[in-house]
């Protein structure tokens, strides 16, 4: 560490301060007493408590399901978003699509969900479709915000590859399909999974768009996880967090050693 | 011939035409219009009915008069109470406030962050990355509750400040306006780690190396090289914690108090309390009115990038 020199300070601090909230969280799941900061010896009661919440589990199958087809879609979607974006120069309205693609990167979670909810309504009252809103229109919200998130990741990757590949198999004769197929999908697959892995987590922990775009019995996880913690602090939802933190940290393992050998490359 | 290879690029053309306009579309349906129809309904007036709202067109025809007429009522009642009531003003302020000062914090303990990464061996800048990207895959909303735990009246902050006897009795933190930047600045810290490490890492060492051999002091080397060299990333992650900050709803309302006004809530409140869907209309437009230029400016800095890197 010695490169670093006085600035090992403040990088552990600030590491401190990003990860001891998420620590202390883990250790009070396993805390016996009720009363969330008396430490009363270890337990995992709140783990097998979990289990009888019927109304939890109910959410979070649901926030699953909306969040495998949010991010299976969006990763078709934000996959050409993002050849266009690497691999087309210039055409009309390109300024316009960039600036469409990654505007919901930064937009204001209540603006998206508001503007969403309004279409949605708007649309039923004209054409009759969405009918009701519920699952699907929770889905078509965050794939359109997550699509972008895809669109980034692909387009980084195809923008850092070279195309020699590409153009060596149109030379030899492949088809652009066949080219896009057999070249392009396996050199931007690593991608491809991150960008999955994002949109599935992206849709996963959302609760603004989801509240404003869901209609009645259809209740995300994030929506049941928040009205819970509008009223305080529960030993219930400590051990769910360290559950999805569990899982979460698997899952980037996972992704992190399937993609990083391909990644690596030196740094100029 | 020369027809057959017309048509052939006629459908490789259409072929990348149906890839531009299938995403296209979608952003055009899902992000563009809506915002037509919040600007529609902003200028309606709330009702009790379902949608909750009057319609701007109304279509008369009565053929005992001769009347045919294409009424359009436009209501500004909403756009009035945004500028007349200063509960709407106030929670605007407050919010650019907040954003603002939020996103001082996250720079200011951000840059040695991300300088101390750039500059770490190369093995051990991939674990510090990797640990900088960790907290963003794992739920916003645990990573705002977890502080609740530690802020409130017998939490562990509290119980650390009297056991080092810096307050004699429990202080109240959760609730307030430092909650709200305690949480902020915790949730968007990634979000300024990544662009300024991201410039600071191609800055050129022999640079500073030169500035030494010429006698510089390390802080006047910092000041003149280093600072206005990695300006683009001060930039992109100011604006990257800026601007969903003003428009903050979790934070605010899970650690902030009842009267800590910030626009988000504002508008949720106006939605899901008050059912008044013109009046949240019109403060999404507004919120949007000033969000305008740092976007504008967001989108400037990306597609210079891009600019950058595409060949």
């Amino acid at each position: 560490m010695k490169p670093m020199g006085r600035l090992v300070w403040p990088v552990v601090f600030g590491y401190a301060f990003l990860y001891v909230p998420i620590m202390l969280l883990i250790v009070y799941s396993f805390n016996a007493s009720r009363l969330v900061t008396v430490w009363g010896g270890w337990s995992v009661k709140w783990y097998v408590s979990l289990w009888s919440n019927q109304q939890l589990i109910d959410a979070a199958l649901l926030s699953l399901r909306i969040a495998a087809v949010t991010a299976t879609l969006s990763v078709v979607l934000g996959t050409m978003a993002g050849l266009i974006l690497a691999r087309f120069g210039r055409f009309r309205g390109r300024t316009v699509f960039g600036g469409l693609i990654t505007a919901p990167l930064v937009m204001p979670d209540v603006i998206i969900g508001l503007s969403l909810l309004l279409l949605f309504v708007s649309l039923e009252q004209l054409i009759g479709w969405p009918a009701g809103r519920g699952a699907t229109t929770i889905t078509l919200a965050h794939m359109t915000f997550a699509m972008a998130y895809v669109a980034v990741v692909v387009q980084s990757r195809l923008t850092s590859l070279d195309r020699s590949l590409e153009e060596a198999a149109m030379d030899l004769g492949a088809r652009p399909t066949k080219v896009f197929f057999v070249i392009t999908v396996p050199i931007i697959a690593p991608a491809i999974v991150a960008g999955w892995l994002l949109a599935f987590t992206l849709s996963l922990d959302d609760l603004v768009i989801a509240s404003f775009v869901s209609g009645p019995g259809a209740s995300t996880l994030p929506m049941v996880v928040f009205s819970s913690v509008r009223l305080g602090v529960s030993p219930e939802i400590n051990a769910l967090a360290t559950i999805i933190i569990a899982l979460v940290t698997v899952g980037i393992a996972v992704a992190g050693l399937l993609s990083a050998r391909p990644a690596a490359s030196p740094t100029p | 011939m020369s027809v057959l290879l017309a048509f052939g690029r006629f459908l490789y053309r259409s072929a990348w035409a149906w890839l531009i306009a299938v995403p296209f579309g979608w952003l055009l349906l899902f992000f563009l219009v809506p915002f037509l129809f919040v600007l529609k309904i902003s200028l309606a007036q709330s009702v009790l009915a379902l949608p909750p709202f009057t319609a701007l067109a109304a279509w008369v025809a009565d053929p005992a008069f001769e009347e045919y007429r294409l009424d359009i009522t436009i209501h500004l009642t909403s756009y009035v109470r945004l500028v007349s009531d200063s509960l709407y003003v106030a929670a605007y302020l407050n919010s650019i406030k907040i954003a603002s000062i939020a996103t001082g914090l996250c720079l200011v303990i951000a840059y040695p962050m991300a300088y101390g990464i750039a500059r770490a061996t190369p093995r051990w800048r991939n674990v510090l990355l990797l640990l900088i990207i960790l907290p963003f895959w794992t739920s916003f909303l645990i990573r705002v509750y977890a502080w609740m735990g530690i802020l409130k009246q017998n939490g562990l902050m509290n119980n650390v400040l009297v056991w080092l006897g810096v307050v004699d009795q429990p202080v109240q933190f959760l609730y307030t306006e430092f909650a709200i930047y305690l949480g902020i600045t915790y949730s968007y810290l990634p979000f300024m780690v990544l662009p300024l490490y991201a410039t600071l890492e191609k800055l050129d060492r022999s640079l500073l190396e030169a500035a030494a051999d010429l006698g510089c002091r390390p802080f006047r080397a910092f000041a003149t090289i280093t600072l206005p060299l990695s300006m683009p990333g001060v930039i992109a992650g100011s604006l990257l914690v800026f601007i969903p900050a003003v428009g903050e709803f979790v934070i605010p309302e899970l650690l902030g108090g009842a009267s800590t006004l910030m626009i988000g809530k504002v508008l949720w409140n106006e939605f899901f309390a008050n059912r008044d869907w013109p009046m949240a209309s019109a403060v999404a437009i507004a919120l949007l009115v000033i969000l305008v230029v740092p976007m504008a400016a967001f989108q400037h800095m990306l597609l210079k990038q891009r600019e950058a890197n595409t060949p």
